[in-house]
């Protein structure tokens, strides 16, 4: 199951409801304000320890986040990269 | 203008995933026209907005950081930043735009606008002003 | 609408304002003056060039207060007053001289 989160962490509780639905093999994609999540020493960054976690790079570039901004592990992936991901796993879930 | 009033605007959204921090921004340009006695507040996401280094061409959506810096043009100088706000998200005052404005009385000496803040200083801040825009 | 310059066509919106700020030419604003029956001079290049520098740097047309402002600054007292200001641009030199530079309808005029 792909996990795409687009609200802020600390705006909106979608990355705290999409995580507890987390079982293995699952991957989560934050895009537009849910890219914040995945910045290194803020308090929401704890909540995803243990996922497989996307970023979309022009998010991440809009909002002035550097990647070595971005907590460890973290993919940055393009346009191209999104499909890809949507196309490798047969369900979606976007938490709006 | 028969009488001065206090205006506060209130960012609390990220820019660029809501359209908010930019319509703020422009309705503070515009009610500066006004010659109110305008204040800014960032609290929560709205630290966000004034982040360093932000580009949109991935995005194609304009880029409205720069447009910060003309903040001290329009005489709006008092700009506050919330300390748990920026904590929260791992930020600090490095992290952001640093804006300042040029006083006219003073050869254009160039002073800060950005004052850091607690929630409870904050709190003070908003105790004092007539008039409150929430973005 | 759209305005015509060396047989090449520039879009513009309903109030005479170029649509796209990156296709700006300087014969832009020798079209639009003419249509003004406006020469224009060396002050008028001078306040044209400031405001495509200011928007180039904050990404906004400046409101007349603040480009008069920042012409006092930059250019002189005797030149960073409206009346001066309005002498060269007598539509208004936030709107006028903003359409000529290929900015939109400066920010905070209504």
């Amino acid at each position: 199951m792909l996990h795409i989160v687009n609200k802020s962490p600390y705006d909106r509780n979608s990355l705290d409801t999409a995580v507890s639905y987390k079982v293995d093999g699952d991957i989560f994609l934050l895009i537009e304000d849910g890219v914040y999540a995945a910045m290194k020493g803020g308090a929401a960054a704890s909540k995803l320890d243990g996922c497989s976690v996307s970023v979309l790079g022009a998010d991440i570039a809009a909002r002035g986040i550097a990647e070595d901004k971005l907590i460890d592990g973290v993919s940055v992936i393009d346009y191209a990269g999104f499909v890809d991901l949507v196309e490798a796993n047969e369900k979606v879930q976007s938490w709006l | 203008m028969s009488e001065i009033k206090k205006f506060m605007y209130v960012n609390r959204r990220a820019p660029y995933g809501t359209i908010y921090a930019w319509e703020s921004l422009e309705v503070v340009l515009i009610g500066a026209a006004f010659e109110q006695d305008v204040s800014m507040a960032f609290i929560d996401d709205g630290v966000y907005q004034l982040t360093k280094g932000q580009d949109t061409t991935g995005l194609e959506m304009k880029n409205f950081s720069p447009t910060y810096s003309a903040l001290g043009d329009y005489e709006v100088t008092k700009i506050y930043i919330e300390k748990e706000s920026l904590e929260e998200r791992g930020l600090t005052l490095e992290d952001l735009q640093h804006l300042t404005w040029e006083d006219e009385d003073e050869d254009w000496a160039e002073k800060d606008s950005i004052k850091l803040v607690s929630r409870a200083e904050m709190a003070q801040v908003f105790a004092d002003q007539d008039v409150f825009f929430n973005f | 609408m759209a305005i015509e310059i060396d047989g090449k066509s520039y879009e513009t919106d309903e109030e005479g304002y170029l649509a796209d700020i990156t296709q700006w030419v300087p014969g832009v604003a020798d079209v639009m003056s003419k249509e003004d029956d406006l020469e224009l001079t060396e002050e008028h290049w001078d306040i044209i060039n400031f405001l495509r520098e200011y928007y180039e740097e904050y990404q906004i047309a400046p409101a007349v207060r603040v480009l008069t402002k920042a012409v006092s600054k930059r250019l002189g007292k005797e030149k960073g007053n409206s009346k001066y200001l309005y002498g060269l641009f007598p539509y208004g030199p936030g709107k006028q001289a903003c359409r000529y530079a290929g900015l939109p309808k400066p920010t905070g005029c209504v």
